[in-house]
């Protein structure tokens, strides 16, 4: 549980941050300089809030009314940093174990175990000038784990990584977001990063919460296209896998009332909780079911909401077996179709365009 | 020491003991000073930086004339010094110490304020949030990787309080047995008729400590970089 009311300044202009997460991942997304990097200081104890109140896990670790400011050493916030910050002069191990031996903090995770979860038994006795921007994220991720942390506080850790090192590393942290019981604060930039670790998503856009829920209610949301970004925005299907098609290399996802769409994952098995993400850009609209298409994933709903916008673009939500989907078509189509709320619409969706998790026992 | 005679043996052991506790009091007070200007902006920072680097712009026979208005007998510090614990500097290898001392003082500061410099601050938020109060972190993050920095000022400073000559013979002149170190001594021999014999001698033995010095610290500074840099195991 994390409780975050601050104001504060951020270079030239306020700060005025209001929200709460849960347990699992809480997303702090927004454009660089938005301010979501010092509010995660300013839950770790590294920027000092102008006014406000942080509580986390029932502990107050700032409170200006009541005058209380807890040192960051005293927070027990575990910090991952972009740059990692790992001690240069330190083995790996001596990284790992520095919150015991010099920091005094409690032994409750496992070396071992954290060292396995992370897959870095091999580097222990290295320096980090020896390792490789992924090996050294993951020391850095496990060196706050084994700090007794109440939270983890991770600030772009996949930033400074190029795109194969980042697919490298996203399976661990989804690991360490399924095993460490402790909710996470995930800063980012990257929606594709956002969309698969998080349960709550905070729209953070000029030092100010847009918007802050459940990650699928918000990127639903049509009016914040400029915050989640024109090429980005989408939406997020939650749904089991109810066959695998062995002979097509496919895996038949059922979103509820019958409707499937189809991914091609061949590793998957029946009974896998998915969460699929669908940008409003690979979504297509047919007024009648169309036939003789390469599509396989048509989806049978209804239009919620149309958002036509001065440029040549129009938005469309549209709701399909109590989930919500984004379409996002040419302002001269939807005038074509005649769309408005209420319309049955057919959705038409590219299987190979759609990204895709696995959430295997998720920690309510 | 056979092979040196009685005084060149007196010599060289009093400038060994001089430069060990020249540099004993300085290199600590150095990386105190170090610190502050590397990691701290305060009121007077310019002064304090000016003060530690006067006597490397003062010409030494006026360093040494200062400590002994300021150390001697009826100097301020030096009566108090003689009042509360009986200690007098001028005259005596104390004396010689404190004039070496000072004079390497700059010396020593700069290498360890550049490698201070040199460290990411940051390190200490990451300490700080690993749950590490300040002193600790000084001394398992900070000063470990000031080392090469620290062990440079230290070779400066020594090579320095060695061959101090200016502000030890203005401060506590040149006595044998008490303040006649190798480079006075050398002095002194030259002044004599029939001295450059000696003074060849003295001057053999002054480039051999020199030198002793060079290789034990460049060895010393080659197993450091190996621990900080680190080798795959």
């Amino acid at each position: 549980m994390l409780e975050v009311d601050v104001t504060g300044t951020l270079g030239a202009f306020d700060l005025d941050a209001h929200f709460s997460g849960g347990a699992g991942v809480t997303a702090l997304f927004g454009q660089s300089g938005a301010g979501k990097t010092t509010i995660a200081n300013m839950i770790a104890g590294l920027v000092r809030p102008a006014r406000g109140r942080i509580v986390i896990q029932d502990q107050v670790v700032f409170d200006s009314a009541r005058g209380i400011d807890l040192p960051s050493r005293a927070r027990r916030v575990g910090q991952v940093f972009q740059d990692a910050r790992l001690f240069p002069h330190l083995s790996v191990a001596s990284n790992l174990t520095f919150a015991r031996w010099a920091g005094g903090r409690a032994a409750t995770r496992s070396l071992d175990e954290v060292v396995e979860l992370l897959g870095i038994g091999h580097l222990l006795k290295r320096k980090p000038a020896h390792l490789s921007g992924g090996e050294r994220q993951r020391v850095a991720i496990g060196r706050a784990l084994l700090s007794d942390p109440q939270v983890l506080v991770m600030d772009e850790p996949l930033a400074s990584l190029d795109q194969g090192r980042k697919a490298d590393i996203l399976p661990y942290l989804d690991r360490v977001r399924q095993e460490a019981n402790i909710p996470i604060v995930y800063v980012s930039h990257a929606m594709e990063e956002v969309a698969r670790l998080a349960e709550t998503l905070v729209i953070v856009s000029a030092g100010r919460v847009l918007a802050h829920g459940p990650v699928a209610d918000i990127m639903a949301r049509v009016d914040l296209g400029s915050a989640t970004g024109r090429h980005e925005a989408g939406a997020l299907v939650e749904g089991t896998v109810s066959l695998a098609d062995e002979t097509w290399g496919l895996a038949h996802v059922d979103i509820g009332a019958g409707q499937v769409i189809q991914i091609p994952d061949p590793s998957l098995k029946a009974g896998d909780q998915m969460r699929l993400r669908i940008r409003a850009r690979d979504v297509a609209l047919a007024r009648e079911r169309p036939d003789g298409v390469s599509i396989r994933n048509i989806l049978q709903g209804e239009i919620m909401d149309v958002s036509l916008e001065t440029g040549p673009y129009a938005e469309v939500v549209c709701r399909v077996a109590d989930q919500t989907l984004r379409s996002r078509i040419t302002r001269a189509s939807a005038h074509d179709l005649a769309l408005a709320p209420g319309t049955p619409i057919f959705l038409m969706i590219k299987s190979v365009a759609i990204e895709r998790r696995q959430r295997a026992n998720l920690t309510a | 020491m056979d092979f040196l005679q009685p005084a060149e043996t007196q010599a060289l052991m009093l400038t060994l003991r001089v430069t060990c506790v020249a540099l004993a009091v300085a290199v600590p007070l150095a990386i105190g000073c170090a610190w502050l200007l590397a990691r701290h902006r305060f009121p007077g920072h310019g002064l304090v930086n000016a003060l530690i680097h006067l006597p490397l712009v003062l010409p030494p026979v006026v360093t040494g004339y200062l400590l002994l208005l300021a150390l001697g007998r009826k100097g301020p510090i030096g009566s108090l010094l003689s009042d509360w614990f009986g200690w007098t500097v001028a005259f005596t290898w104390q004396g010689a110490a404190v004039a070496a001392g000072v004079m390497a003082f700059p010396l020593i500061v700069r290498p360890i304020r550049l490698s201070f410099e040199a460290i990411d601050p940051r390190l200490d938020q990451a300490a700080a949030s690993l749950g590490a109060r300040r002193l600790t972190t000084f001394c398992v993050v900070t000063l470990p990787l000031a080392l090469p920095g620290i062990l440079g000022g230290a070779v400066l400073g020594f090579a320095k309080a060695m061959g101090e000559f200016g502000a030890t013979i203005t401060f506590v002149s040149n006595i044998p047995g008490e303040t006649r170190t190798l480079s006075l001594a050398l002095y002194t021999s030259l002044q004599s008729p029939g001295g450059e014999g000696p003074a060849l001698r003295l001057t053999l033995i002054s480039a051999a400590v020199a030198f002793a010095a060079l290789i034990l610290s460049e060895l010393w500074a080659r197993q450091m970089r190996t621990r900080l840099e680190g080798r795959d195991a």
